[in-house]
């Protein structure tokens, strides 16, 4: 059987919960065989073969993390001319896509990225325009180079061996033109990642400024869920920009989506709007994102979100 | 300091935004067309590394003629001149199609800095600059939120989940900007009247001896199968806060097990 390889996003200690999707989707196509770069791979051998990994390629070098992207392209392209696999796996997350995009530029392959869905012949379900739209779209040169939206597929448990196995390529200079000087922290804490995370709480203008995005951590932390930002509330300073939830900011598909204090703008919607359930608070009874709400409450944010926090932590507790 | 900024004309996100029938392509009649909003944000910080390095700036489109709108609107910005690659057997090119023609024209104008918006919002692929950066072979510098020249040496801080990355390169260099990087200015009238002299040269494939089959619809890595529009929502339940607005939601959340 054909080798799937599925490209691995971790933490250094920890594999992020996207390429637990990856492997099982790749479980339907072939065997799916893991490349893992930098530390870590060890530690994450045993969850790796709950989910049906066949193998693991650990290319443990410094450059992956030293160097921006060009790396991981290389050593992806030295894998599939080695192994032959059928197709490519990797994160729809910002890396995840550059990564595809210049391996689809050495390997001369197609690529799709935000691909939600995918069927025999690697026929791929993906949303367009902010979720308007469905295409079924298939890579028709080289091998096909898949981009999977994180939270599309759930991750299903699977035995697999994990064996793994280190590869070490030679990863030219012009690879190591953009160099990694400093990695800066802005925000840590145990919250989930955005683009990860089972549950986004959202808020926007309607919070009025950046001392009260407090309340939306609190609601955000009640339910274990990342926090995420209108473009008002990034554009006022309120929250950093990478929260930002939207055409222009990062599109989220959790289970569960509480979008707080927010009008509902087709900008704003283009990120959330394929969310499987979505709740709302909003004092207007006219915003348009009640049009998308499953579950709606028009009222004071001040008002409904301190009183959803304590019945949540009631309950919880 | 020779800088190219690469802009592209979208489809209004206002307008209702489809695919044509015919060949699944976008539909760029149906839609109002404006200039990729980030690409503005390009644009100005191409004109402020132009400013402060005595530079020019030269702006790119590939695109149908009507992008000639958007390329008129970033010489309004205060950009120098402008190239706009059209041709009809680019139609219907894909981002391996699109990365090429754009590297080889790139190589054609010649650049010390290459700058890009980090995505599109009709594609939202967001895999043109890496793909440049490979093509041509130079440094990637991608989500910049700030960029800073000394002499050939550049660095940024590349936009990441957890908060940034300090990059440093050597230019020539790709880099890609997101939204936080600067305020982008509003055309003045007398941009908008000098503008309207700047030279604006229209290649065709053949001028550049860009090999047709390497573009377009027929020669791209991948093909659409089908699409259709998807069923709206179901209309949910919205009920008034009467002072248990907060208990009314914990119960719907609870029913649906998510507490
Ligand atoms: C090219 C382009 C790209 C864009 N990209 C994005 C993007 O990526 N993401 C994005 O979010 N936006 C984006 N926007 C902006 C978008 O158009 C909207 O301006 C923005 O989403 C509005 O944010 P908001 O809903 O928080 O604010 P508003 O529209 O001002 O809405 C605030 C809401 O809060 C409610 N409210 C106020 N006070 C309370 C209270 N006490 N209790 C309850 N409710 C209250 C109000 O009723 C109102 O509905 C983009 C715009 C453009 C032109
Ligand atoms: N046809 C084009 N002409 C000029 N620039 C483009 C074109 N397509 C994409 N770009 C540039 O590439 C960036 C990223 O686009 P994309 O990768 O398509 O999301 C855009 O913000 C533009 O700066």
């Amino acid at each position: 059987m054909a080798e799937i390889l599925v490209f691995a996003e971790h933490d250094g200690e920890a594999v992020k919960k996207v390429t637990l999707e990856l492997v099982t989707l790749a479980r339907k196509f072939g065997e799916p065989a893991v490349v893992w770069t930098g530390s870590g791979a060890d530690a994450a051998q045993s969850r790796l073969a709950e989910y049906g990994a066949a193998k693991i390629y650990v290319a443990d070098g410094a450059e992956f993390d030293d160097y921006v992207v060009a790396p991981k392209a290389e050593l992806l392209a030295e894998l599939m001319q080695q192994k032959s696999p059928s197709a490519v796996l990797l994160a729809s997350t910002a890396e995840g896509k550059e990564i595809g995009g210049r391996l689809a530029v050495k390997t001369s392959s197609g690529i799709l990225t935000d691909v939600v869905g995918l069927g025999d012949d690697f026929v791929a379900e993906q949303l367009i325009f902010g979720g308007a739209i469905t295409v079924t779209a298939k890579v028709r040169t080289g091998t096909p180079i898949i981009a999977v939206r994180p939270n599309a597929i759930s991750p299903e448990p699977a035995s697999g061996a994990a064996t793994l196995e280190p590869v070490s390529p030679a990863i030219s200079d012009q690879a190591k033109s953009a160099k990694v000087l400093e990695r800066v922290v802005q925000q840590r804490g145990e919250r989930p990642e955005l683009t990860e995370a089972s549950i986004v709480v959202s808020g926007g203008r309607g919070v009025g400024s950046a001392e009260n995005m407090a309340l939306i951590e609190q609601l955000a932390d009640s339910l274990g869920a990342a926090v995420g930002a209108s473009r008002a509330v990034t554009d006022a300073g309120w929250y950093p920009h990478q929260f930002q939830v939207g055409q222009t900011g990062k599109t989220v598909s959790p289970q569960l989506y509480v979008a707080v204090g927010i009008s509902g703008a087709i900008q704003h919607r283009a990120g959330m709007q394929t969310s499987k359930t979505i709740m709302v608070v909003n004092k207007d009874p006219e915003a348009p994102i009640f049009e998308l709400a499953d579950y709606g409450v028009v009222g004071d944010l001040f008002k409904v979100v301190p009183q959803l926090v304590e019945e949540i932590e009631k309950r919880t507790n | 300091m020779n800088i190219v900024v690469c802009v592209k004309q979208v489809p209004d996100t206002w307008s209702e935004r489809t695919l044509k029938a015919s060949d699944s392509t976008l539909d760029r009649d149906a839609a109002d067309a404006v200039p990729n909003e980030l690409d503005e944000y390009a644009i100005e910080e191409g004109l402020r590394i132009a400013e402060a390095h005595q530079g020019g700036v030269t702006i790119f489109s590939m695109g149908p003629p009507r992008a000639a709108e958007t390329i008129r609107k970033a010489l309004s910005m205060g950009a120098d001149q402008a190239v706009h690659l059209v041709d009809d057997a680019l139609a219907g090119s894909d981002v391996l199609g699109t990365s090429a023609a754009m590297a080889h024209v790139l190589g054609r104008i010649g650049y010390d800095l290459i700058i890009l918006g980090s995505e599109s919002t009709d594609a939202r692929t967001g895999v043109i600059p890496a793909m440049l950066a490979e093509h041509l072979g130079i440094p990637q510098l991608s989500y910049a939120s700030k960029v800073d020249i000394d002499g050939s040496k550049i660095t940024i801080h590349r936009q990441a989940d957890y908060g940034y990355d300090r990059i440093e390169a050597t230019l020539p260099a790709v880099v890609s900007v997101v939204e936080k990087i600067n305020e982008p200015r509003y055309p003045s009238f007398k941009g908008i009247m000098a503008a309207k002299k700047k030279p604006v040269q229209t290649w065709s494939l053949a001028d550049v001896e860009l090999d047709p089959s390497q573009v377009g619809l027929a020669n791209a890595g991948c093909e659409v199968v089908s699409f259709e529009k998807r069923p709206p929502r179901q209309a949910g339940t919205v009920v008034s806060d009467d002072g248990d607005g907060g208990t009314k939601a914990a119960e719907y959340l609870a029913s649906r097990k998510f507490i």
